[in-house]
């Protein structure tokens, strides 16, 4: 446990340093010359561009400035935005919460509906079953923002029942700011996770120990709860997994439907004003929520089927 | 199977709609009208016009253009690469393999759409950065399906057989081994188009993808919003309608050829 | 006493042509070992499915399936629960397949006690413990889980599970088919050893003739769906009078008669897809006449032309 751990942290270090090497090779890699990314396109003299040059470091070898900024990096520092000339680290941590709690709020109504939706079609079948089809079909053809625009103009602008933009004042106002881009979020990873779900029971539903429980006199419910389901967890709580970094880098979307102040939309205006301190920082703490999230799934994944060993999940050959 | 047809139709005359948009467009889709600017349906305009008085169908019709060709794009250039990385790690193995495999990893923790804009934030936008892009990060997905296709059929008898028969390992992997693993590659990028046409509607909305004049429906539900303020929802809602219907077509399309072919290997 | 008593079951299955049980009579006393003896798709399974009332999706039955006089086919649910989980239990081919490879061996084995007969946590432990030493177990197995134990011990498990609340009837569909041959043996006497023990009526059911003759008291031959010879274990193995019994047992290879030529049997049974008229075994029947092909046969030996008369 503690060597397997171990050895899983290590990979975890290994895939954000080479995660972290890509993205700021790439940035030095990119056309053009790095200060006139720093200046964000604006025109400047020689002398500040000179200026910039020295302060940035950027005429010592490539593998010198990755090392000072890794360095950087590692103790907490990711520079300054070029477009506010204030702390990365304050800019994204002051925009954090609302996008924290945007995602936490989807998170609970895609494990929620996703799980009783599949639940319901695999075990009602018959029309259920169809309009659960029909109706995972529809939310996977539609990605966040279509839902957010749509449910913004009938929600919030004709029907007034919600904010049509902003995060509001205090962390009630918050939260009611935060249903609809929610559920727009959500949408279609409940469809998503409503499929697995189906799928995964129907699969269970069909298999002998299923038919003798049911001849043992065990409740239906119980069949249906410790059997079943329990049963499909697996492959649920992968896709839970996925569906963590999916709802992660949608906010960029849902965030720029509604106006909220959060890292995503963050993300979305340094990209249009190429500012790289920033973009480098969002990208690389979205990787390192995706490695985190694998890991928790790896590290659950022995509870769930006992004939799987630590670490060898299933389908990941 | 009523559903399958249904979007079967849909979907072949939507290609038909992209290729004869020009013609079928009743307007110039940059064309301004300020009179019937944030108007409803009338006999000139029968989806209305936006904000700024361009004519909602003619913009529609031809932005099915980019909104077919961008995946379409992406399809193909992932799955040659991807099938390439794939098949060649699988075929090889030992170093090569371990190479490849960790570099999909790696490519793994990136999501398409951060791929995508951080290569936007790097080049700039246009078509052909986000194609690339997200064809960069689709790739993991089919070398993944290529390698795991390639290793179990490499175990096959029948690739022995040609290699006794003093064939190359060449020879055989392109003319034996790859047309067998091409239908189950080709259903997972049909379904990879739908995915493909959502990312890149999705940097379009965000003004990260084509160039602000080209009619395409991701932008098209970014200007409609500042009519939809106003109470004017037509111009976002009905390109909304239109990704939303496109890719379940294709999904449901997609969705039934890969059931086919994997109830044909089983 | 009569625990168990099929009466004329008939069983369609959307897709087949012909019923898949065409009229089933049997019967099972207290403490009786009674065997149902037949090729496989002859409907020998789903006879004692029906019993506990697991028929498959979209099946309809017909006839009565009685325990302890109560028809199981026209229960309401909440008796139906009650039976299986206090009257009749069941054995399966399988044990990988019948328990549950998620839960605990513990937990597999009191799930049912616990919900049904409201056992207190550590009293259906302690009854758990008791059955698992009554099939040859200890408890450590309780906090194993299904992968850590072999397929014999596992058998053992479902073995006990079936027993734990002291059914009047237990089912055994094939319970040695999926072991090696020496667990087979072990398992054999084990379910004789506990019949005894318990006072159980057992229904077995297997295609191995020799199984039946050592096990039974009572033996039933099922052919495509209908009881073709039933009679004492004795008699339909001394002296078998349908032509279907006699080709089986010349089919069956014998220790006592080493040398005996083996004859198989000309043809397969019949396919579920094909209406039958007459007798089902006729088209493989060296006997066989007009009237075969014709008219059904019925009565305690189901044949127009049955050979030697029982004793």
């Amino acid at each position: 446990m503690i060597g397997f751990l171990a050895r899983r942290l290590l990979e975890l270090a290994g895939t954000l340093a080479v995660a972290s090497f890509l993205v700021f090779g790439a940035v030095y890699l990119a056309p053009g010359r790095p200060e006139t990314f720093l200046l964000g396109g604006r025109g400047a003299s020689p002398q500040l561009l000179a200026a910039i040059r020295s302060q940035y470091h950027l005429d010592d070898p490539f593998l010198v400035q990755y090392g000072r900024w890794l360095g950087d990096v590692l103790t907490g520092r990711f520079g300054e935005s070029v477009q506010y000339r204030s702390s990365v680290l304050g800019l994204v941590g002051s925009r954090l919460p609302t996008t924290v709690t945007l995602i936490g709020m989807s998170l609970v109504l895609v494990l929620v509906f996703g799980i009783a939706l599949g639940w319901l079609g695999a075990v009602r079948g018959g029309a259920a079953d169809s309009g659960v089809l029909v109706g995972t079909s529809l939310a996977l053809g539609t990605p966040s923002f279509v839902a957010g625009v749509v449910m913004q103009s009938y929600l919030a602008i004709r029907l007034h029942w919600f904010p049509d933009q902003g995060s509001g004042t205090g962390f009630a106002d918050l939260l009611y700011h935060l249903v609809l881009p929610s559920i727009a979020l959500s949408l279609y990873w409940i469809g998503m996770l409503a499929r697995v779900t189906r799928t995964a029971m129907l699969d269970v539903l069909g298999q002998e120990h299923v038919t003798v429980a049911r001849g043992r006199g065990v409740p239906e419910r119980q069949v249906l709860r410790r059997h079943v389901f329990r049963n499909a967890l697996g492959p649920i709580v992968t896709t839970a997994g996925l569906i963590v970094t999916g709802l992660v880098i949608s906010t960029v979307l849902v965030e720029a439907v509604f106006t909220l102040n959060g890292v995503g939309a963050f993300l979305e205006k340094s990209v249009t004003v190429k500012d790289f301190p920033v973009v480098q920082a969002v990208a690389l703490l979205i990787v390192a929520v995706f490695v985190l999230v694998n890991l928790v799934v790896d590290l659950l994944y022995p509870f769930i089927d006992p004939r799987v060993a630590l670490g060898a999940r299933e389908g990941d050959a | 199977m009523r559903l399958y047809r249904t979007c079967l139709v849909f979907a072949g005359a939507l290609v038909l709609i992209a290729l004869a948009a020009p013609l079928l467009a009743p307007h110039d889709p940059n064309g301004v009208d300020l009179g019937a600017a944030v108007s409803g349906p009338s006999a000139v305009h029968p989806f209305g016009a936006d904000g700024s008085g361009r004519d909602t169908l003619s913009r529609l019709l031809i932005g099915s253009r980019t909104a077919l060709l961008g995946p379409i794009g992406v399809v193909v250039f992932s799955t040659v690469a991807g099938a390439a990385v794939g098949v060649a790690a699988g075929w090889r193995g030992g170093w090569l393999d371990t190479v490849l495999s960790r570099g999909s990893e790696l490519l793994l923790a990136f999501p398409a759409l951060l791929v995508a804009m951080l290569f936007v934030a790097l080049y700039g936008p246009g078509l052909l950065t986000p194609v690339v892009a997200l064809s960069l990060a689709y790739l993991p997905y089919v070398s993944r399906l290529a390698r795991g296709l390639t290793v179990s059929e490499k175990r096959r008898p029948y690739l022995d057989s040609y290699r006794v028969q003093g064939f190359s390992g060449l020879a055989i992997c392109v003319r034996h081994l790859v047309p067998n693993i091409a239908p189950t590659v080709l259903a997972q990028s049909t379904v990879n188009f739908g995915y493909a046409l959502l990312d890149l509607a999705a940097l379009s909305y965000l003004g990260l993808g084509l160039p602000p004049l080209t009619p395409d429906w991701g932008a098209m539900i970014n200007d409609g919003q500042d009519a939809m303020m106003q109470g004017h929802f037509l111009p976002a809602v009905i390109p909304c309608v239109a990704i939303v219907l496109t890719v379940v077509a294709f999904n449901v399309v997609g969705g039934a050829w890969a059931d086919r072919i994997s109830r044909r290997a089983a | 006493m009569t625990v168990l008593s099929i009466e004329d079951l008939r069983l369609e299955l959307p897709g087949a042509s012909r019923p898949v049980l065409a009229g089933v009579d049997l019967e099972v006393r207290q403490g009786q070992t009674v065997a149902l003896v037949g090729e496989s798709g002859s409907g020998k399974s789903l006879t004692s499915r029906s019993v506990l009332r697991l028929l498959p999706p979209g099946a309809r039955a017909g006839g009565a399936v009685r325990v302890a006089g109560e028809d199981v086919l026209a229960m309401p649910p909440a008796r139906l629960r009650e039976l299986r989980s206090r009257q009749v239990s069941m054995v399966f081919q399988d044990p990988r397949a019948a328990i549950n490879p998620m839960l605990r061996v513990g937990a597999f084995l009191t799930e049912s006690l616990r919900a049904n007969l409201g056992e207190s946590k550590a009293g259906a432990r302690a009854r758990a413990v008791e059955m698992l030493e009554a099939v040859g177990l200890t408890d450590r197995v309780l906090r194993q889980h299904p992968h850590q134990l072999s397929g014999g011990m596992l058998q053992r498990v479902m073995i006990a599970a079936a027993l734990l609340a002291g059914p009047a009837l237990l089912l055994a569909d094939e319970p040695t088919t999926a072991l090696d041959v020496s667990t087979q043996a072990e398992i054999v006497a084990l379910l004789a050893d506990l019949r005894e023990r318990f006072g159980t009526g057992l229904l077995f059911v297997t295609h191995d003739l020799g199984l039946a003759a050592a096990i039974a008291d009572h033996v039933y031959v099922m052919y495509a769906g209908r009881i073709v010879e039933h009679g004492t274990a004795e008699t339909v193995f001394a002296a078998p009078r349908h032509p279907y019994t006699s080709a089986l047992l010349e089919a069956t290879p014998s220790l006592a008669q080493p040398d005996r030529r083996l004859h198989a049997i000309p043809g397969r049974p019949p396919d579920l897809r094909a209406e039958l008229t007459g007798c089902a075994f006729a088209p493989r029947c060296t006997r066989a006449t007009d009237e075969c092909h014709t008219t059904v046969p019925v009565g305690q030996v189901a044949c127009h032309h049955p050979g030697g008369t029982h004793a």
